[in-house]
């Protein structure tokens, strides 16, 4: 790791973090969240999902906007692509909350980053979703994800920046291990 | 009703290093055994655990190792005797066979309800240990009737094993030893492995605990310490004492034939489930492991050692197979055995004080249960200092406690 004089700075305010983590611990049921997000049937495999609200610090919370979202499958499935795929989502997902990780986690670290490119890959067998071959799962067979990271640190800490981003994320989690997942009718 | 001063609660090493203690300063105490001294080592411990530190590393107060065999490490039968011999040799008034039901607060301080007597005393000091019960995940009512499920609680040897395959989980101390001897016994073990410390048993000739000792880790005082919660529920590291020093981390278990997985999610269907974070768990340990031994050459250097010891070099990066299965059918009969090796917990069922944090955990600084006066904690993992996880800790903790156990009592003179 470098020092220099100047602060650090990843526009990541760790110290709320910090001082989020110590008011939680003290208060836990304050810790509970429920994120949420609606999807709509279009037509054919197009959907449209709206995130708007979610629950935690003990009360209802509303994002700045409502963010909305299509997704569909492309042209070579007999879809219309007017979206990305759902299976793609789960990947912005992934990178997305890496990368916010490798962030708070620099910052924390005092590490200045210049630049940070995640390109992710999901391998999938589709004659699993097909039901045509029932040795092969549904979803991704591996996912690869590679970072391009300039920064003022050395590989080993960068190495370590990306290891620590995986333990704290929450999508990796998501997606790395089993998860309870009830649908049922409403 | 019986009347003392104070009660220590267990009389393993940590309840008798406080006994010794309290007999300097000549404190009118007992000290309460559900069994007899050492009884989890007697007991709960299987024969061929010996501790991972080294012997020259077992002290308690006035007591050195004097043995032949300082750089080995202690079998369980020797930490009986050991302690065994140091309850006789600190005159330790143990009480033996005297189970503790209830400790509550009284306005003289606290009652103490054991077998069918009830005590009186001004402090208690809980010394029960930290690893009283196994720490089993709520996934256990998912394991298929037809697997044998055991605890390093209720695990002897391999000999009463079914035959057929055996599922570890948790790759901590405990987990890696017993895996590689039950594999060690003909039957195939998967090891499913998270969160774990990954240490040499030996680096640069020296154990890795004259490392940890001579850079003042070990001294590390809990109030110093950045993150304490974490550093209070590290799994302990993958070391093991064997009778000549061998190395126990996840490359040595691959070349023996073990299967690594990773940490067992969830039994769904009789389908066990692991996450496939594995390589990244085995690289932070690497990782955390490296930072280590950089720090130990630097200090090596610094202390004008760097010439005189042995090279720095650094363990070859734990090796994953890329197609680690994700899934293992519980049903198939491919395992036979499950062993839960996920941690310990320490047992004060019988406190009967509001003392506990939303966790269950007593809230204590640095061993006072200051919610409680005249109320103690002991032998638990990070106390007072990173070496209050192991025997010698209770050194200087029962000297710090003894002496405010000591002031407590004369305040209330006042």
């Amino acid at each position: 790791m470098t020092i220099t004089d100047r602060p650090v700075e990843n526009g990541v305010n760790v110290q709320a973090l910090l001082d989020a983590r110590n008011a939680l611990s003290a208060a836990p049921e304050a810790a509970q969240f429920t994120w949420r997000a609606s999807c709509t049937w279009r037509n054919g495999t197009h959907s449209h999902s709206t995130v708007a609200s979610f629950a935690g610090l003990g009360a209802e919370q509303q994002h700045r906007t409502t963010y909305e979202f299509d997704t569909d499958h492309p042209e070579c499935f007999a879809s219309e692509d007017n979206g990305a795929t759902p299976v793609e989502f789960v990947l912005v997902g992934l990178a997305g909350c890496l990368t916010a990780g490798v962030a708070a986690v620099a910052q924390h670290r005092g590490i200045q980053l210049r630049s940070v490119t995640a390109t992710i890959d999901g391998a999938m067998d589709i004659l699993g979703i097909l039901g045509a071959d029932p040795d092969v799962r549904n979803g991704f067979e591996a996912i690869t994800v590679r970072f391009a990271i300039e920064a003022d640190a050395s590989r080993d800490d960068l190495e370590a920046l990306i290891a620590q981003s995986q333990k704290r994320s929450a999508v990796f989690d998501v997606v790395a291990n089993p998860t309870n997942v009830l649908v049922e009718l409403a | 009703m019986m009347q003392t001063t104070a009660v220590v609660i267990g009389a393993g090493h940590a309840g008798l290093a406080m006994s010794r203690r309290l007999t300097e300063r000549s404190i009118d105490h007992v000290v309460l055994e559900r069994g007899e001294v050492a009884n989890s080592w007697r007991t709960q411990r299987w024969p061929s655990l010996r501790l991972f530190t080294p012997n020259w590393l077992t002290r308690l107060p006035g007591y050195d190792y004097a043995g032949d065999d300082p750089r080995g490490y202690m079998p369980a039968a020797g930490v009986v005797a050991t302690l065994t011999r140091y309850a006789r040799l600190a005159a330790a008034p143990v009480c033996t066979a005297t189970t503790v039901h209830t400790v509550r607060t009284t306005p003289g301080g606290f009652e103490i309800q054991a077998n069918d007597e009830m005590l009186h005393a001004r402090a208690v000091v809980l010394a029960t240990g930290a690893c009283a019960r196994p720490a089993i995940p709520a996934v256990t009512g998912a394991v298929p009737r037809s697997i044998t499920t055991l605890t390093p609680l209720t695990y002897h040897d391999p000999s009463q094993l079914p035959d057929g395959g055996v599922l570890v989980v948790g790759a901590s101390a405990t987990g890696v030893q017993l895996a590689g001897e039950i594999h060690r016994s003909g039957r195939p073990v998967t090891l499913a492995v998270g969160e774990h410390v990954r240490l040499p048993r030996r680096y640069r000739g020296r154990d890795i605990f004259w490392w940890l000792e001579i850079m003042g880790v070990l001294a590390e005082r809990y109030d110093q310490i950045d993150d304490l919660t974490r550093a209070r529920h590290l799994p302990s590291p993958q070391l093991t004492g064997t009778p000549e020093p061998a190395a126990t981390d996840l490359n040595t278990l691959t070349a023996q034939g073990i299967r690594l997985v990773g940490r067992l999610g969830r039994i769904s269907d009789g389908v066990a489930q692991f996450s496939g974070s594995l390589r990244n768990t085995c690289t932070l340990a690497d990782l955390k492991m490296n930072r280590f031994l950089a720090r130990a050459d630097n200090w090596a250097n610094a202390h004008g050692l760097g010439d005189e010891l042995p090279p720095a070099h650094r363990l070859s990066p734990t090796q994953v197979d890329p197609l680690t299965p994700l899934e293992l059918d519980l049903t198939s009969g491919e395992i036979t055995t499950l062993l839960w090796a996920t941690g310990f917990r320490p047992d004060h069922s019988w406190l009967d004080i509001p003392v506990r944090d939303h966790a269950g955990h007593i809230r204590h600084d640095g061993g006072v249960v200051t919610s409680a006066p005249g109320l103690y904690l002991l032998g638990m993992p990070v106390l007072r200092t990173r070496a209050s996880t192991y025997i010698h800790g209770a050194v200087t903790d029962s000297e710090a406690l003894g002496a405010h156990l000591h002031s407590f009592l004369n305040s209330q003179l006042r």
